[in-house]
């Protein structure tokens, strides 16, 4: 499925059509917005920070290694993401998918402990619907894993269509893209490690 | 940093020092806010206003290093996420300050 369009031999591929251009801008207006939707969920944690209804609170419910082990797994994801698009440029086929996999390994460890995580919590009693303070945890930290998620699988069908089709501009703009996709869901996460866990633990 | 708009000028040549570079800060400022939060018993508004500070490097080490936000359409790109973040800012502090205070 190639686009009828000039192709720039100046730039990198995922730029070289007036169509991926567009497109990679285009997501970085949608980052814009989803910068505003994780917001909004950021707002209703740190409110009800303290309204936990005599249930647990951030302090008997978090655990540092548990969080930091998390942290950890995804700035590295971030890191192997960094170098599958450095792969990409290089026009390395198989370098891009390895260092893919390796990223959405990372990721599937990382959404691995936050499910544990979880589960342990509800089985101290501390479920969504517990207090206000739960409830904007459970729903802030699950929609970023949730887009963790769906990140992991976006980046499997981007390993599967590069390897059935090869590094052309339309492969490349989506690997691109993907990758931006998961260096935004770390800075999503640095602020949940900031504002979450810190904070929990410091006020 | 010094990455010019034309994108392909040193991204994809030779060793990739821009990311390895990145990832070693990432992890710098994360060890820094875990310590500084867990260990270095200061009041609860210096700890805040430190870990918070370490958070906002730590997103223009991503957007910088890894997300290649000057390429191409730069200011843009620049202006789209600038406007994410502003709104936010305003929802986040505006809304704090006012369950807080009292003001509602």
């Amino acid at each position: 499925m190639s686009h009828a369009e000039a192709v720039d031999p100046n730039v990198p591929l995922e730029y070289s059509t007036e169509h991926g251009r567009l497109r990679i801008f285009g997501f970085w207006v949608f980052l814009g917005a989803e910068i505003v939707l994780f917001a909004t969920l950021f707002t209703t944690y740190l409110i009800y920070l303290h309204h936990t209804a005599g249930g647990p609170t951030a302090k008997d419910l978090f655990d540092v290694k548990g969080f930091t082990i998390e942290t950890f797994l995804l700035l590295t994801s971030s890191f192997t993401c960094g170098i599958a698009t450095h792969e990409l440029r290089r026009g390395n086929r198989g370098g891009l998918i390895v260092w893919l996999i390796i990223t959405l390994l990372l990721g599937a460890g990382f959404v691995g402990m936050e499910i544990n995580e979880f589960v342990d919590y509800v089985h101290q009693g501390a479920t969504i619907q517990t207090s206000a303070f739960l409830s904007g945890f459970f729903i802030l930290v699950g929609t970023h894993g949730c887009h963790v998620s769906l990140g992991i699988l976006w980046m499997i069908s981007v390993i599967i269509q590069v390897s059935k089709n090869g590094i052309n501009s339309t492969t490349a703009r989506k690997a691109f893209i993907v990758g931006i996709y998961w260096h935004f869901l770390d800075v999503v996460w640095v602020f949940i490690f900031t504002a979450v866990y810190l904070t929990g633990l410091v006020l | 940093m010094e990455k010019n708009q034309t994108a392909h000028s040193n991204s994809h040549h030779g060793f990739p020092w821009s990311h390895v570079i990145g990832f070693i800060l990432s992890l710098v400022l994360t060890v820094a806010a875990l310590w500084i939060a867990l260990s270095l018993n200061l009041s609860a508004t210096s700890t805040m206003v430190l870990i918070i500070i370490l958070a906002i490097f730590q997103v223009f080490v991503q957007l910088l290093m890894f997300m290649h936000l000057r390429e191409q359409e730069g200011a843009f790109q620049i202006t789209a996420i600038s406007f994410g973040f502003f709104v936010a800012i305003a929802v986040v502090a505006g809304s704090i300050w006012i369950m807080e205070y009292g003001l509602y």
